[in-house]
């Protein structure tokens, strides 16, 4: 393998590449960071590249899979399966001595003295971490324009944004920069940006992958999971980081499904939708929905009941409050997470001059962008006396009867949710900057499975006005392997499917290049 | 719910201890009062007899053995520390002379 065929090769290709030897991670690597190199500067993905490390992870695993095909099949079967693999990690995720920003000014210049325990468990994988991606800062926002940094572009179309908030980590897979990146989902940060670039993005079930050294957001909702283009890639990124760690308490003993290794594909993988039951909610189907989005996904529930897949109309009556739910919920906790930001034990400091007081007021006054603001006012409203039964509490309440909502489905007996995961595609920068609630509403048909803290995953399921649709499966708790599953029977029932043939429009764009 | 005051958005704003200009207290005083608006409909909520959660997934909190570990190093700690004086942050007097003696 050489060239273009390295850069887009999935994970599980490059894997088998690197068992035959028929290509190296050392190559894959150099290919990948000469493409970022040519296409960065319009596409805006990534903040922090370690040209030296990777390069030195690369070899190391080389060097591994080098002595295992000497000592035989069975060594090279019992390597792990992301051994040389390059994968980015969306800038809040501590890696020591890389900056680490979250896309704030507020941590420009912090240097990540830990490992977060997913870099832990990529390192001690054996993949090859390329850098950190632009994010929405605190991840707050559904574009990634609220970085403090940098645009990031969709490689579908420069003129459109992303998805947000982990665009640079959505735009690095589907641009060919990375086979694998790591986001997070608090309401929609993983699915919305994988359905507006056209690829695969998993939020887990809350609890399943540790948060220990993810910079927080909302904690009773933060989940980190795996963009990629394929479903089983997906799940290899996913067993890889998975997990309990006794530094999250939050974090699952769950036994996790080794089928994640090895989901069924092609006509194996199809034949598997028979006789599964799906749901499908009438209040996800919202007004101001564009219509070739409808379109795209009830053409991909009519594959899976042609399929032999049984498909039902449900009512999910709380979804119209999960939007208010979600945006008191989640601000007040990002209100108390982020007052650990003072510019006194590190990040940016406005500390000097005046009294203690003054130096908080100016740190964070400065060192906060708009949208992060509006939610820690929001927030510490929300909480503040004579307020928090009336917002925080009665939103505790509505969350309960969100869950029930969800739990009714299992208790039926359907085994996924079918979905929209954005009401429209990718739209053009700057068209929900001035108007808070509409860059809101693009979280509607993600953010209930947060607040129920349900496993989803966006899949890509066609196209409309030439740009990607996502398709939206959510599932029961601990349900990942399942879900992964459906999504790759999804892909073997639709392989030859005209959409399916057609690449990023811009990516020609990316180098300068006339499209 | 009546709409925020300016004098409730500058209250806020102190709670949260952002410093912020006129203009940018005017503007926020917009948003969350339009943001506020639409979410009003979660009054009409009947959550009468229904438990608040402040989380979804439960699970059993696991117990460790109560045993110190070893933790971040001083120096990889404070390596971010804007100021710093030996092993310490750095920080603005809290009190004056004055009210020291």
């Amino acid at each position: 393998m050489s060239g273009e065929s390295l850069r887009r090769a999935t994970a599980t290709e490059l894997r088998a590449a690197f068992q035959s030897g028929a290509a190296t991670s050392r190559a894959v690597t150099d290919e990948l960071f000469a493409a970022i190199e040519r296409e960065d500067g319009v596409l805006g993905a990534w903040l922090h590249l370690r040209h030296e490390e990777a390069r030195a992870e690369a070899d190391r695993a080389d060097a591994r899979y080098a002595a295992a095909r000497a000592a035989g099949a069975a060594a090279l079967n019992a390597l792990p399966p992301l051994l040389g693999v390059p994968v980015a990690l969306k800038d809040l995720v501590n890696l020591t001595g890389t900056p680490t920003t979250a896309g704030s000014r507020i941590l420009e210049g912090y240097i990540s003295p830990y490992d977060a325990t997913i870099a832990a468990r990529l390192k001690e994988a054996g993949a090859v971490i390329l850098g950190k991606t632009n994010m929405d800062e605190f991840a707050m926002g559904s574009s990634t324009e609220f970085s403090a940094y940098k645009k990031t572009v969709n490689p579908w179309a420069t003129d459109r944004v992303p998805g947000g908030s982990s665009g640079g980590s959505s735009a690095a897979v589907a641009a060919f920069h990375a086979p694998l990146s790591i986001g997070t989902d608090t309401g929609g940060s993983i699915r919305q940006p994988a359905s507006l670039t056209g690829i695969v993005g998993m939020k887990p079930t809350y609890g399943r992958v540790s948060r220990y050294g993810i910079v927080a957001f909302a904690s009773s909702l933060d989940q980190v999971g795996p963009f990629a283009r394929t479903a089983q890639d997906a799940a290899l990124l996913l067993h890889t980081i998975a997990g309990a760690d006794a530094h999250d308490a939050t974090s699952s003993r769950s036994p996790l499904d080794a089928a994640l290794l090895n989901l069924p594909s092609g006509d194996a993988a199809a034949s598997a939708i028979r006789g599964k039951r799906f749901a499908l909610p009438k209040e996800y189907f919202v007004a101001g929905m564009e219509a070739g989005v409808e379109r795209a996904v009830r053409d991909a529930v009519a594959a899976l009941e042609a399929a032999g897949g049984i498909v039902e109309e449900v009512s999910l009556p709380t979804t119209e409050h999960a939007l208010a739910t979600y945006y008191i919920v989640a601000p007040a906790e990002a209100s108390a997470n982020l007052a650990r930001y003072d510019g006194v034990r590190y990040g940016a400091s406005k500390h000097g001059g005046g009294d203690l007081l003054n130096g908080y007021l100016e740190t964070r006054g400065r060192g906060f962008g708009p949208e992060v603001r509006r939610r820690i006012m929001l927030g510490t409203y929300a909480l503040s006396a004579g307020y928090y039964d009336a917002y925080y509490v009665k939103a505790q309440k509505v969350r309960t009867l969100i869950a029930r909502d969800f739990d009714r489905i299992w208790a039926a007996g359907f085994d996924a949710i079918v979905a929209p995961t954005s009401p429209q595609v990718a739209w053009k920068f700057g068209a929900k900057m001035s108007d808070p609630v509409s860059m809101y509403l693009a979280d509607a048909c993600t953010l209930p499975a947060n607040m129920a803290g349900l496993p989803g995953v966006s899949i890509p399921c066609g196209l409309s006005e030439n740009l990607p649709v996502g398709l939206q499966l959510i599932g029961k708790p601990w349900s990942e392997a399942e879900l992964l599953s459906i999504s790759a029977g999804y892909e073997a029932l639709t392989a030859t499917a005209a959409w399916r043939a057609v690449a990023p429009h811009d990516l020609a764009k990316l180098g300068g290049g006339a499209a | 719910m009546s709409d925020l005051t300016r004098a409730e958005v500058e209250r806020v704003a102190a709670l949260a201890r952002l410093g912020l200009t006129s203009d940018e207290l005017g503007k926020l005083q917009g948003d969350l009062n339009l943001i506020l608006e639409q979410w009003a409909h979660l009054a009409d909520v009947d959550t009468s007899s229904v438990p608040p959660s402040a989380q979804t997934i439960v699970q059993a909190m696991p117990l460790r053995e109560d045993t110190a570990e070893p933790s971040l190093p001083v120096d990889d700690a404070l390596q971010n520390a804007p100021a710093r004086s030996g092993d310490f942050v750095r920080v603005q007097a809290i009190l004056s002379e004055e009210a020291d003696g």
